[in-house]
Parts: C-alpha cells; structure tokens; sequence
C-alpha cells in the first residue's frame, strides 16, 4: 500500500483546496461558474473519498493507538495534533463517503449561488473531518465550532420558507451547548497541564471535579446528538434545510455528539460516566419511546424522519453509557449504519419533493405504480430504519440493547418497545405514500427515478446491506479501540 | 544631569511626541489648511519613530518613580501608537472626502498618544492623572471635531461632561490612597497596602476604579459610549474604540496588579462586578441597535468586560490573556471601523444595520469581510476573536473564577445573535430596491477592513506564534527594572 505522507492533513484539508480553487475560478470569472464549481467540488470530494479509503487501508486493526499520528508544536496552550483509532477513522471514511454523494443529489437541484453552495459544502466538509481526527483540545473546539458558520449560511440561503428562523435556532441553541463545553476545556487544559486528548484521557481528573466536567460536556454533546428534550432544534433545521444539508446534518453532525462522548465524557470522567449513567439511560429511553411517538403524528415526511433520528440517536447514548464492549460497539455501529439510512431515507424525501415540490404526507399516495424503483429503495430504507435483519439497523439495535440489558434491564425494555413503534411510524409513512390510489392528480405524471438518482443510492443500498450481512467490516476496526475504552472504563468505576 | 539625561532616554517615545507634536502644531499653523495632508503624513512617521523608540528604547525608572519602563509598558505603547498611526491613516481619508481637512487632527491624535505612553508607563498617582488628562483633553476635542455636525457636537459635549466626572472621581480616589498611604507611588503605596489595608484605602481604591471604569466605558460607567461612537466622526470612534483603550486597561493593571497587589480580594470583587455588568449591558443592549456604530459601542461594552475578567483574576495569565485580548480586539476594531469608512452611498455613509441587506450582490468581498469580523467578535475559532476570548477564559477557569467565566460565555451567545443578524442580512436577504448605488470605496479603508478580515482569518493562526510569548513577555516582565 502506497503511503502518503501527511495523510491526516491531507484528508482534512483537501476540500478545504478545493473551496479555493472553486473561489479563484469564481475569480478568473470565465466561462461557466456554477459548473465549474459543481465538477470542482465532486471531483474534490471524490478525491478526500480515495485519499480515506488509502487510509482506512493502511490502518493497523490490531492496534487501540492512535495510528497516523501528526504532532507539532504551535504555541502555548495548543498544539497541532491529529490521529485516528479505529473510531474516528470510520467517521472520516463515512464522512468522505457521503459527500460525493451530497454533491451529486444537489447537481440539479440547487440552482442559486452555486458556487457559495459548494464551497460551503467543502467547508463543512474540511471542519467535520477535523473534528474526527483532532487531538489536541482546542484544535478540536475550532473544528467542532466551526461546522455551525457553513450549515448556518446552508439552511439560512438555500433552506425553505421558515429558513432564517431555524438557522437562528440551530446556530444559538448549539452555540449555547458548546461555550460551557469550552469552559470545561479551558479548565483542564489548566488542571492536567496538557491539551493532548490522549494524555488527558489517561490524566485522572479529581472526583469532585468529574460532575461539573462530565455535565458542561454532555450540555454540549447532547444538543448536537440531539438528545431529548434539547432536541427541538432538529426537525426545524432539517425541514428548513436543503436535501444534501439534511443528509449532512443527519448523516455526519448528528454523530458529533455521539463522538464525542466517547472521545471525552466515558474514558476522561469515568466516575462521572458511572453516576450520571441513569439519567442518560433515562433520557435515551425517553427519547426512543416519545419521539417515536411524535414521529407517528407528524405530517411532514422529513420532520417525521427528523424525529425518527432523534430516537434512533436514544440507541447511541444508551449504548455509550453502557459501558461495555456491546453497548460502545453498538453504539458506534448505530451511528455509522444510521448516517447511511437516514442519509438514504432524507434523499429519498428529496426524490418525491424535487418533483412535486411538498413534502406533506397527505398529498402523497399511490406512488409504487407510477414509481417501481423507487418503491423498492424506499422500501429497502424503512426496513432498515425500523432495523430488519439483514439490514444495517438490525446490528446497531441489536447491539446497543444487548449491551444495556447487563446494566439496566428497564432501559433495554423500553428500547425494545422503540423498536416496534419505529415500524409503525415507519411502515405508516410507506402505506400513505406509496400504497393505495393516486387521489392527488398531480401525482399521475410523476417519473420514477432517474439514472443520477440511482447512482446516489447505489453506495448506500450497498453500504446498508453490506453491513448488515457483514457487521464484522466495522467491528473488526472498532473492536481494539472500543476493548481499550471499556476496559480501561471498568477498571476505573471498580467494575 | 547624569539622572536627567537617562530619564530622558527612558521616555524617550513621550518626549518625541510631546515635542514633534508641537513642532507640527507650529508647522500647521503657519502653513495653513492645505499642510494638513503633510501634517498627517510626519504625523504617522512621528507615531511609528515613538514606537521604534519605545521598543528599542531602555528598561527602568525615572523621574523618582514617577515614570517606568517596562515590558508591559512596552508592549502597550507599541499597540497605543501604531493604533494611533492607523486612525490617523483613517482620518486623513476621511477628512478628504467631507471636505473639512484640518492639520489639528493628526496633532491632537499626535499629542493623546503623548498622553496614552504616559498612562502605560505611569509609576504613581500624579503620572497616572497627567497621562489621563493629557490624552481626554485631545479625545474631547476630537470628538466633537466635526462642528458643524450637530450628533459630533453633542458627542463631544457630552464626552467632556461625564469625562470631566470621572477625572474627579478618579481624583477623589487618588487623593484618598494619597492621604491614608502617605505616598504617591505605587510601590510605596504597594508596601503600605501590604500590612496597613485600612478601609480608607479601600474606599479610595474603588474610586479610582470607577474613574478608570468610565474611561474604558465599562458598565455601569458606559452612558457616554452609545452616544459618542454614534455622533462622533467614524476615524475618531475608531480611535476612541483602540488606543485610548488600551492605555486604560495597561494602567489598570499596572495600577491594581502594582501598587494594590495585596488587597485583590477585594479590588476583585469590584472588577468582577464591573464585568458582570458590563457582559450583561453589552450583550443585551446591543440587541435592540439600529445604527452599526452604536451596536459596536454596546458590543466594546462587553468585550471590555472580557479584558477586565482578565486583569480580576490577579494572576500573570491574567495580564497576558488581557493585553492578548485587547491587542486581537484593537485590529477587529479597525477592520469594522474601515469597513463603515469604505461603504456610502452618494457619499452618506451605510451605518444603518438594515442597510446591509443585501451587501453580498454589490460587494462581495467588504460582505465577506464584515462576516469575518462579525464571526470573530462574536468568538467564533478559529477567528481571531475566540483566541482573545479563549486567553482570558483560560486565565479564568485557572483560577478557579469559572462561575464568571460561565456567565461572561452565555452572554456572548445572546451577543451571537445581533452578529448573526449583520450576517443574515448581507447573505440572506435581497438588496433593497431603488436605493442608489454604493460609491467607490476608498482605498486606504478598503485595505485596512480587507487586512484586518486576513489577520482574523487565517494570520492569526500565525500570529498567534509570536502574539503569545511576547504578551507573556511583557505580563511577566511588569516592573522590571
């Protein structure tokens, strides 16, 4: 395997090349801007998709270090430190896989300020990359920051009617999570000496600090999980957001949160983890069972399928403050296999709205004579999302309750009761829009999907089914670094 | 003589100003209104010799104690006068364009700077009042040196009103640690604090506080601020939101850390309120402004009370994160106040925050800037903004004032939103219809706006290498010598 020197870097930063390459054609001003910059950004993102998958490559599966790592010296208080284990490095994959596909479902669709779009998109794309593979305190702050600015601008230009108002609230609500996290930051960088994530990692943080700690951190991770009931902020930016912003925001920034916790809140404050693990269990069983419920009534498909990220997300949290090896592999499993399905499923939405123009459940029905593949896509991503097996859905669920069930036995139960409401939502939302007559006359010249379509659901049905048939392709990557986290976890609540 | 030729050498850069201001002053005079370019011209030269000076120049005392040469006074003189260098840049554009050229302008900005070294180098109380009053005088007339302007005379008035409150104030205060310490320096007064804290002393100490409160318009003493940032003339408020700024909050720590090093417990106190405050005025009064010069007033409120966190939590860190603060805040600063410089329509400047609709369709490149400025006052990383905010904060949470450091970060993010707003309306709202278009902007503005977006973004990066141990550099070198 061909090693590329500086790989972290290059793999975070590469978009950020093309954002400017894309602002200098802009520049040059000749010829076609908005196509110049669509072609920029794909080949970009397709690109950042190679450079991963070398770096998934050469990674050492047997190792729980960090690998790749990159570390030099920048001024008091921050250093540049980057590396990937075998968490983080499938987050930069999923993000690098993704993208293209963003890309490729806006082609058409976004037709205004194409060229701000992309190099918002390659922005993003740079910052959240970072966030997976930041070791430093602060650097990760600024990259973690960061991503609110461009999906900001994405949901405030190119979002829906209510666009501003949920860019306001996406912004100040994730904002307000993350300043006490950067208190947080600031203090232990002062108490351990260090802004080395993994020196703070081994660093034994005092007990009567760990709550304080523990708690400024969940206030912002829970937001960008989103947690309930600090979730509100969801379903408006994403019914707000265009499709590929959906995608991104569900797909990627969702699983900033889950990350996260399991970059700081379980192997920094163990004790912490141990004591406040109730509430999570709590939080997450609440979660799963409400916002299933809510999904059930709603009349919007994509705020049906924002509420159902939002339960599905109760999955992760459940798991990650399980604490043992299933809960965290399930947990990182869920995140991974959800990026793809409601990636898939926030596309879909986009299918049926780019040729209709609503999104309303009501309008909608009878689409499976006129639409025969999409039917059958559609299909395939409801089944995934309720968790079918053989489906990526199945292992995360599967996982994550298995792991909760040794440590508390009602949070499995009422997880497992989210399973069966997640098919009754789910399947509800197939029957209203895909089964019975075509009552909305509008509906009798929609065109099923297109060559382009396909091609951005290809990788996903792949991915979706791939891994779930196969569920050891991530475990394997996983499995050292997740074994280092709980053990060490274990060791230090005296379990 | 031997003592009087090395304390001229100490205040060297003073001196310079003191004297070529006059020399200017004379050469104004009698050349007349069309040497005002030239005036500015040597007056910039003047500035950046004064700074040579005073980074070349000898460490130590002089004048028995009365003056010091430090590295905090160093590094705050530095800032002070190539401040001042800039405003003037801004002012001699601006003067040709309204059509009121008056070689008086860069004299007076020539003869504050005088008065501005004199504050970051005083070692006692009657230096410490000279310096202030030196420097008010000039800024009382500046503000108000657009006289035909109605709102600039008001300014100018009301500055001089309340700032002629706080000199007595501030009087009172010194007059009182005078009376119960028995001395005027402030390292006698430091060794007399240090065994005798009697309430006397105290109750001056707060006094002289409020006085120096009002001059870095901290709240509860920031009533001149929204008026004198919206009447006085753009160059002069960005002077007024920089230099004068900066030589306030060296002399607070200078005072404070100096000669009040043993009663932080309780000049803390009073600090921590002021800043409490002054988050609180900041972040919510700036949330119902119409103008952009007024809502950069209520916006220097808050940060102001950021800077002042970072001298109450007492420590080294504390000064450092304070003059990283400010010397990161001073270049935000002039980048907005170019940017206001550098955009008009028909030749009525675009101060109205809803004026900015649409700026991104006419002007790409000033709507980046003023994004870029706005996400860095607001604190966002990796902006230059957040690395001041990041500084003081630390110092806090290092010494365990993390409640306040909490507070101070939930007001920024009520602030978040009036910043979020600039940037909504240039990006997502259409220009407004029939309005004439935006004139040319003039180049000196457009340059130091587009310069000061690339050092908060992607310089500081860089920056940030050498900003850092050279503000270390001079928090812990303070009374060397």
């Amino acid at each position: 395997m061909p090693q590329i020197p500086f790989i972290l870097s290059v793999v975070t930063f590469l978009p950020l090349v093309g954002a400017g390459l894309i602002l200098l054609a802009r520049l040059m001003g000749r010829g076609d801007a908005a196509g110049a910059a669509r072609w920029i950004a794909l080949v970009t993102t397709l690109a950042t998709l190679a450079v991963s998958a070398v770096l998934v490559a050469g990674f050492d599966v047997s190792s729980a270090a960090y690998q790749f790592v990159e570390r030099y010296a920048w001024f008091t208080g921050a250093e540049y430190h980057m590396g990937v284990d075998g968490i983080s490095i499938l987050f930069v994959l999923l993000t690098a896989f993704l993208m293209p596909i963003c890309i490729i479902a806006s082609w058409t669709t976004i037709r205004e300020r194409v060229v701000d779009y992309m190099i918002a998109f390659l922005v993003l794309e740079t910052l959240v990359i970072g966030v997976f593979t930041a070791l430093d305190l602060f650097l990760f702050y600024i990259f973690f920051e960061g991503t609110l600015v461009p999906m900001f601008i994405i949901i405030g230009v190119w979002g829906g009617a209510n666009r501003i108002y949920a860019a306001y609230k996406f912004f100040l609500y994730t904002l307000l999570g993350s300043v006490l996290m950067l208190l947080a930051m600031l203090w232990m960088a002062a108490e351990a000496g260090t802004t080395s994530i993994p020196a703070l990692k081994a660093f034994d943080f005092p007990a009567y600090a760990q709550p304080m700690l523990w708690l400024a951190f969940f206030a912002s991770f829970a937001v960008k999980m989103p947690m309930w009931p600090v979730h509100t902020w969801l379903p408006d930016a994403h019914v707000q957001a265009p499709t590929a912003g959906s995608v991104i925001l569900a797909g990627i920034l969702l699983k900033l949160g889950g990350y996260g916790f399991l970059l700081f809140n379980l192997p920094m404050f163990p004790l912490a983890s141990e004591m406040f693990a109730p509430l999570v269990f709590a939080l997450s069983a609440i979660a799963i069972v409400y916002t299933s419920l809510v999904a059930f009534r709603q009349t919007d498909m994509k705020k049906l399928i924002a509420y159902s990220s939002v339960a599905h997300m109760g999955f992760v949290t459940m798991g990650i403050f399980a604490g043992n090896d299933q809960g965290v592999q399930g947990a990182v499993f869920q995140m991974l296999s959800h990026g793809l399905i409601s990636g898939a499923l926030f596309l879909c939405v986009g299918v049926v709205y780019d040729r209709m123009h609503t999104r309303e459940i009501a309008l909608y029905g009878g689409l499976t004579a006129r639409m025969p593949w999409f039917a059958a896509i559609f299909m395939l991503f409801t089944m995934a999302n309720v968790g079918l097996p053989g489906t990526s859905g199945f292992i995360g669920e599967i996982l994550t309750m298995t792991g909760v069930y040794q440590v508390s036995t009602w949070t499995a139960l009422f997880a497992a009761s989210g399973v069966i409401f997640s098919a009754v939502y789910a399947l509800t939302l197939y029957r209203n829009v895909m089964f019975g007559e075509i009552t909305n006359p509008a509906m009798k010249t929609i065109t099923d999907v297109d060559r382009r379509e396909l091609l951005i659901f290809a990788p996903l049905i792949l991915g979706t089914i791939w891994l779930g048939v196969q569920p050891g392709l991530v475990l394997d990557y996983t499995a050292a670094s997740v074994e280092a986290l709980t053990s060490a976890y274990q060791l230090a609540i005296g379990g | 003589m031997p003592d009087l030729i090395s304390a001229l050498q100490l205040s060297a850069s003073e001196a310079t100003l003191a004297v070529g201001g006059l020399v200017l002053l004379m050469l104004g005079a009698f050349a007349g209104e069309k040497s005002a370019r030239f005036v500015s011209v040597l007056s910039i030269l003047l500035l950046l010799a004064a700074t040579a000076l005073a980074v070349t120049g000898p460490l130590g005392q002089a004048f028995n104690g009365a003056y010091v040469a430090d590295p905090l006074a160093v590094y705050g003189k530095a800032l002070i006068f190539l401040s001042s260098a800039v405003a003037i840049v801004l002012g001699d554009g601006w003067m040709k364009r309204t059509r009121i050229a008056r070689f008086e302008f860069p004299v007076l900005i020539v003869l504050a700077s005088a008065g501005m070294g004199m504050m970051a180098s005083s070692g006692d109380l009657i230096s410490l009042y000279v310096g202030i009053e030196l420097h008010s005088l000039a800024l009382y007339v500046l503000a108000a040196f657009h006289r035909d302007d109605l709102k600039a005379s008001e300014a100018g008035l009301k500055y001089f009103v309340l700032g002629a409150l706080s000199s007595g104030l501030l009087l009172y205060g010194a007059s009182l640690i005078y009376g119960f310490t028995g001395s005027m320096r402030f390292d006698e007064i430091a060794a007399y604090a240090a065994t005798n804290a009697s309430p006397g002393l105290i109750f001056g100490l707060v006094f002289l506080i409020c006085g120096l409160a009002f001059k870095v318009s901290a709240a509860p003493f920031h009533m001149w601020t929204p008026d004198v940032y919206e009447g006085a003339p753009t160059p002069v408020v960005a002077l007024f939101a920089t230099a004068p700024k900066v030589a306030a909050m060296v002399l607070i720590a200078r005072t404070l850390e100096g000669a009040f090093a043993g009663s932080h417990d309780q000049w803390a106190q009073v600090l921590i309120l002021i800043s409490l405050i002054s988050f609180a005025v900041g972040a919510f009064g700036g949330l119902v402004q119409k103008d952009l010069q007024r809502l950069l007033a209520y916006s220097s409120i808050a940060n102001i009370g950021y800077a002042l966190l970072g001298i109450a939590v007492g420590t080294t860190l504390g000064v450092q994160a304070m003059l990283l603060f400010m010397t990161l805040y001073v270049i935000d600063q002039f980048g907005f106040f170019a940017l206001i410089l550098s955009l008009s329509r028909n030749g009525r400047p675009i101060r109205r925050i809803e004026d900015f609709a649409g700026l991104r369709k006419d002007r790409p490149v000033m709507a980046l800037v003023l994004t870029v400025l706005s996400l860095s006052v607001l604190g966002m990383p990796p902006l230059a903004g957040f690395w001041g905010k990041w500084a003081v904060f630390g110092a806090a949470a290092e010494a365990g004032y993390w409640m306040v450091g909490a507070a101070g970060l939930v007001a920024s993010v009520v602030a978040g939103f009036y910043y979020l707003r600039i940037i909504k309306l240039m990006w997502f709202d259409p220009a407004p219809e029939g309005v004439e278009a935006i004139d040319r902007s003039p180049i000196e503005a457009k340059t130091i706006a587009i310069a000061a977006a690339l050092f908060s973004f992607p310089l500081v990066m860089v920056a940030l290498t050498w900003l850092e141990p050279l503000t270390r550099a001079a928090a812990v070198g303070y009374g060397a010598g």
